[in-house]
């Protein structure tokens, strides 16, 4: 009892001080983060703050020049890239493609390599599933560079989950990583794929996603990290972590949290919709 | 099968369906590419100075096989078995090796326009020949002169080796490698190859500038078995190795670090098509001369006919570009019989137009 307790309390990821720097620069330094499985960690910050680099230092796509990361324990740089697609996906900014793969060839790549072993039938049905999942379902026959931008990025979220879905079978526990995923996407989908992430991590996962819309974050994030010119400057509990003080240091915008805007100006609450899906 | 899918509603029966279709036309594909070839194989033994009909062709090669003695004599078996067969095979060869070496060019470098001919790997080679002819007598005495299959390919197989890996260090900066950058440079390697070969003609002496001609123009004329045993064992593992490829180069075109992510050795891939590709550039060079195009055109009508899937395409741009290159020898030998067209003569004919009409018809879908 007491070893599964254990098991759920220790962090699924973990980096400690971590820096990087590149070309004389520090894009990341003294950053000391833990992703927990069941958890949706949320990371804001302005341009340049070094969350695109602190989340490829986590999934092992850069190498840290100081610190280190950790995958259940074992250090990330051991583990062969394999092993490592079985136990985390991640879905990067931009992704494009040099040839014309259909929607369904993009979405079959996330299976290829991790779930080889899997009959040919659960295979489909496991692409069918996360196509259904992403709403890109209808496009699987289109070729993926005809697609706009925010219907390219919800194919590359379904190719994660399709990649999470197949490792499902070899890792009991797993992490997803989400790039600025809705950078491109309509309210309603911006919505849909963050309820998304979060069912996943509800099923037992540790989900990053680096986010640029401070609404949204406050509304998904079970915890939320702050990062400014390469440090984390804060971390924890949204409602504990982000405050007037903060966001006019780190975002360098003089506004309020919680303040409804002068003048009858109209203005939409994403929280509505968090609200909803909590209470069916 | 089909049926049971789509009685069960759900997501999977429409992927079901989609598959099947893709999957009965590849099929259809690949059995007509096959024919084909066959067909061109015959064709290709039966035809030159001396015409042979095809069941006469099929009476010989049935009777070496089953060691028939009778049906072995005379002039048509000795053009059949010692000039024809290994022409033929030596042509599906080397077509099979530079087409798939295109293909893998382009999945590594992610554009549709890398191809050992145009970004330098073949004039490397080229380049590697024709110091091997020249030089090799002064350099290395007559032990050039006595083992010409034996130092031929290994020089040319070294420039390929050299001008691949020239070509992806420069282009390459922390692990991405740039794509303009590898055109560029390649442009400028293929450039400085072709300006040392033209120095090595002017230096040459009539024999020798007799042989460079061929080498740049390329002829499958000069094979034999001795040449077909040594380059073989140097193109048949790339044609072996194609299966551990597809997989890697399918995810490499989502990017390198998408590809990492998915669980692909990147830097392994990236080393064994490198090595694979001069290994197979280097050994056409040397058996067949510069041979252009075929590993730019063949690639990229299966990725018409059949998508980009590399599962599909590297295997059928290997048929493909041995069916291309017999049937290009088959002209090569026709068109002004009972003498030879060089085979680079006929291939570039071919390929330039295809590829100029390619460049008018998906400007818009090449992004460099």
């Amino acid at each position: 009892m007491s070893s599964r307790s254990d098991e759920a309390a220790r962090p699924l990821v973990s980096g400690r001080d971590l820096g990087f720097v590149a070309g004389g620069r520090h894009l990341v330094s003294r950053a000391s983060l833990d992703l927990r499985a069941g958890e949706t960690t949320i990371l804001i910050g302005p341009n340049g703050a070094g969350k695109s680099t602190l989340l490829r230092l986590l999934t092992g796509e850069a190498k840290p020049t100081a610190g280190v990361v950790t995958l259940e324990g074992a250090a990330l740089a051991s583990i062969p890239p394999w092993r490592l697609a079985c136990q985390r996906a991640v879905m990067a900014q931009q992704a494009r493609l040099a040839f014309p793969f259909s929607v369904l060839e993009v979405a079959r790549l996330g299976v290829d390599g991790v779930g080889r072993a899997l009959p040919r039938a659960r295979r489909e049905a496991l692409i069918g599933g996360c196509l259904l999942a992403a709403g890109v379902l209808d496009l699987a026959a289109r070729p993926y560079q005809t697609l706009s931008g925010g219907e390219q990025q919800r194919v590359q979220f379904a190719r994660a989950l399709c990649q999470l879905e197949a490792g499902r079978s070899l890792a009991t526990r797993q992490a997803l990583f989400l790039d600025e995923p809705i950078a491109n996407l309509d309210l309603s989908h911006q919505l849909a794929l963050l309820d998304m992430a979060r069912m996943i991590a509800a099923r037992g996962a540790a989900v990053l996603i680096v986010l640029h819309d401070i609404n949204l974050a406050l509304t998904y994030a079970d915890r939320l990290v702050v990062m400014d010119a390469g440090e984390i400057v804060a971390q924890g509990a949204p409602a504990a972590t982000l405050d007037d003080a903060l966001l006019r240091r780190v975002f360098d915008v003089d506004l309020g949290l919680g303040r409804p805007p002068p003048q009858n100006l109209p203005f939409l609450l994403p929280q509505q919709h968090r609200q909803a899906a909590a209470t069916p | 099968m089909t049926q049971a899918a789509l009685a069960r509603p759900g997501p999977a029966a429409a992927l079901t369906v989609i598959a099947a279709g893709r999957r009965r036309y590849a099929m259809l594909v690949i059995l007509g590419l096959i024919a084909l070839c066959l067909a061109l194989i015959f064709l290709g033994v039966g035809v030159g100075a001396v015409s042979i009909p095809p069941g006469r062709v099929a009476g010989i090669l049935l009777a070496r096989l089953t060691g028939g003695d009778a049906a072995l004599d005379g002039r048509e078996a000795l053009v059949v078995l010692n000039i024809r067969l290994p022409r033929v095979l030596l042509g599906l060869l080397v077509g099979a090796g530079l087409a798939v070496s295109g293909a893998l060019m382009q999945g590594l470098f992610r554009n549709p326009l890398a191809d050992p001919g145009l970004v330098g790997v073949s004039a490397g080679a080229g380049l590697a020949a024709a110091a091997t002819i020249v030089l090799g007598d002064r350099l290395l005495g007559g032990a050039a002169a006595r083992l010409p299959f034996a130092v031929l390919p290994f020089g040319a197989f070294c420039g390929g080796l050299i001008s691949t890996l020239l070509l992806y260090l420069i282009a390459t900066r922390r692990g991405r490698t740039s794509v303009a950058t590898m055109l560029l440079a390649g442009v400028a390697l293929g450039a400085l190859a072709g300006a040392l070969t033209g120095l090595l003609a002017f230096i040459s002496d009539d024999r020798q500038l007799r042989d460079l001609t061929f080498w740049s123009l390329g002829s499958l004329g000069g094979a034999s078995w001795t040449k077909l045993a040594a380059v073989a064992p140097i193109i048949l593992p790339l044609l072996f190795a194609l299966p551990l490829l597809a997989r890697g180069l399918n995810g490499l075109m989502l990017g390198e670090a998408e590809a990492f992510h998915l669980g692909v050795p990147v830097q392994r891939i990236k080393a064994l098509a490198i090595v694979l590709v001069a290994l197979a550039v280097g050994a056409s060079v040397a058996a067949a001369g510069v041979i252009g195009f075929v590993g730019i055109v063949v690639p990229h009508l299966i990725r018409l006919a059949l998508g980009p899937d590399h599962r599909l395409l590297l295997p059928l741009s290997a048929l493909g570009g041995a069916t291309l290159l017999v049937a290009a020898d088959i002209v090569a030998r026709l068109v002004v019989s009972p003498a030879e067209l060089p085979l680079g003569i006929v291939t570039a004919a071919m390929g330039a137009p295809f590829f100029l009409w390619l460049l008018l018809r998906r400007a818009h879908v090449v992004e460099i």
